[in-house]
């Protein structure tokens, strides 16, 4: 019987089987924010561990609450810096240099083919579109995992998800990924692995992939998969160009990891998204989802575009494309944070940034802020957002707050009539 | 903190209990579990069911349905659950993180059949259910209005480790 990707990388890094079914793996990553980190940092100063286990694996980010918007606040981010400082972290990004985590760490080259990543963040399994085993873990496992380079997992299946045909204008990977979780329910992949393939992968950028992949724990997923191929070497090769003759030899070696043809899945799913309509989440869980035209009309209070799920380039010119020439709706509040700086650059470069303000938006540093609630755009009790992020929980965006998930296209089109609308019939 | 598995329950009667649910991201600013106590399950909204009630406050263990702990990677779920003394969680699936969050911290996030769930529910409707659960025989004493009942689980050798070492990073500390 073949293996799976997420077989092959578990295999390879395989450091103990302390009980049957439990594989604790080395790590090549350990990536740290300045939310879940600090009483991981505080319980080791306490145990008089303070140490890293490789002061060049792991990384580290403000995000998720920055510049700070309070003592609290402050106090964490002095946390973080300070024990960057303290273990020399060849990589910590503060205040200016700083951006969402799971955009920021794959633009800086961190994340490649067969790696071990994990964060304590949910939305790690993002890095899974680099061909990577990336996942979400609590503040324990990232205490072990920055002491000791080690995480435990229980071997996860794989459920394969074939996607076919061809996607129609105006249909964007978060579309896609909408409505496979749509069909999965938010416990579908519980302790798997969702592996993405087929036409509709292949054809996708890096950040297309990395929107399919940051979804995956919607549905539960330990991390969502892509195999590494002609695309993750085209956005890698910068960073891997003196360990490979040609991009030709680095998609040769990625190879290694590629599923078998015989693996063994705990589940194969097919998708034929040639008429999949742009997709919208209604009530407060993520697989509550409908095409829009069955949600076109209800009234939202902000469009919030940005975050780890769509702050990328590629989101900022599709929303860009549709609000220029255009003012956003006067009941509406138009928020967008670019997800990193070099995203913020180069949307200001390409004249995007001057189309948002035009248009009404407000544009904010890169940050998490809105997307759970925490600065930058929180609702009040009431208020309804349509939101580029990836979760719609009751309260999410602040308590008593509605959120609906979309395309950064249906919430740029949404953003000019104030209502859910559909971006091709603007 | 010494973890106890017996007490009163609380029964939770939806599935899909998210981690927004029980403790909300505003609170994530803290950096102790202790100032978290105050808020546990504030945004749970349920027939029945008072963040600031009594129950609430008495109970030791909680009984519920499927994918408990959904949503976010944050600890500090589990940990508004240990500093309020619930060291015990009884459902019938949970959310991989927060399953793997509970056994981390020395805690038990037991797994029971829909048929086993229900019946605990049943008994909860006759009165206050306390819980005493033996993680060596696994199997956990239900009583309620001098009947006993018994729930044999399942628990995987890992896990059972960690509850007996007090967690992941006391299993880990001494093994690697």
């Amino acid at each position: 019987m073949g293996k799976t990707i997420a077989d092959k990388i578990f295999a390879s890094h395989l450091r103990d089987e302390p009980f049957e079914g439990t594989k604790v793996l080395n790590l090549d990553r350990v990536l740290c924010h300045e939310i879940t980190t600090p009483v991981a940092i505080a319980d080791l100063e306490w145990r008089g561990k303070d140490r890293v286990f490789d002061k060049s694996k792991i990384k580290a980010v403000i995000d998720h609450v920055t510049p700070s918007k309070d003592t609290k606040t402050a106090v964490q981010a002095k946390m973080i810096r300070e024990w960057a400082r303290r273990h020399e972290l060849e990589d910590f990004f503060d205040v200016g240099r700083n951006g969402v985590c799971h955009a920021l760490f794959p633009e800086k080259g961190y994340i490649r083919p067969g790696f071990t990543v994990i964060m304590g963040d949910s939305h790690t399994c993002t890095h899974g579109a680099f061909g990577a085993f990336a996942a979400g873990v609590g503040t324990t496992d990232l205490e072990v995992g920055i002491l000791k380079g080690v995480c435990a997992f229980r071997h996860p299946a794989t459920i394969r998800v074939n996607l076919r045909g061809n996607l129609k204008p105006g249909v964007y990977s978060k579309d896609v990924i909408l409505h496979v979780i749509g069909k999965l329910g938010v416990n579908g992949a519980t302790d798997a692995v969702l592996e993405f393939a087929g036409p509709v992968v292949e054809c996708m950028s890096m950040e297309a992939r990395m929107t399919l992949c940051n979804m995956a724990i919607e549905a539960g997923g330990t991390c969502g998969i892509c195999m590494p191929d002609e695309v993750t070497a085209e956005y890698l090769w910068p960073f891997i160009e003196d360990e490979y003759s040609s991009k030709k030899a680095a998609v040769e070696d990625f190879k290694q990891w590629h599923s078998d043809p015989d693996a063994e899945y705990k589940q194969i799913l097919d998708f034929d998204l040639s008429d999949l309509e742009p997709q919208v989440s209604y009530d407060y869980k993520p697989d509550c989802v409908k095409p829009v035209s069955e949600m076109v009309g209800a009234r939202v209070d902000q469009v919030y575009i940005g975050t780890c799920t769509n702050g990328r380039i590629e989101d900022l010119r599709v929303a860009a494309n549709i609000l220029d020439g255009r003012t956003i709706a006067d009941s509406v509040r138009g928020v967008v944070s670019p997800a990193t700086p070099k995203i913020f650059r180069q949307a200001l470069d390409e004249g995007l940034i001057d189309v948002f303000m035009q248009s009404g938006f407000c544009v904010t540093n890169p940050t998490c802020g809105a997307c759970l609630g925490m600065s930058n755009g929180v609702l009040a009790p009431g208020e309804v957002c349509a939101s580029t992020s990836n979760r719609n929980f009751n309260g999410r965006m602040g308590k008593g707050g509605m959120v609906h998930l979309m395309s950064p296209a249906t919430a740029a089109a949404t953003a000019v009539t104030g209502v859910i609308t559909d971006a091709r019939t603007l | 903190m010494e973890k106890i598995f017996k007490g009163p329950a609380i029964f939770l009667d939806r599935n899909d209990i998210n981690t927004d649910e029980i403790i909300p991201a505003k609170y994530l600013t803290e950096v102790t579990k202790e100032a978290l106590q105050p808020y546990m399950l504030e945004d749970l909204k349920l027939e029945d069911f008072d963040p600031n009630g009594e129950k609430l406050k008495n109970a030791r263990a909680i009984v519920t349905r499927e994918n408990f702990g959904c949503g976010s990677s944050r600890e500090h779920a589990p940990w508004v659950f240990e500093v309020n003394g619930v060291h015990t969680i009884i459902a019938q699936s949970y959310a991989r993180i927060f399953r793997q969050n509970m056994f981390n911290g020395g805690m038990l996030a037991i797994e029971l059949p829909k048929q086993e769930i229900d019946s605990l529910f049943e008994l909860g409707k006759q009165g206050t259910v306390t819980l005493n659960v033996d993680v060596e025989a696994q199997i956990i004493h239900a009583s309620v209005g001098g009947k006993e009942s018994e729930f044999p689980f399942d628990i995987s050798e890992f896990d059972k480790a960690l509850v007996k070492a007090g967690g992941w990073v006391e299993f880990a500390d001494a093994r690697y």
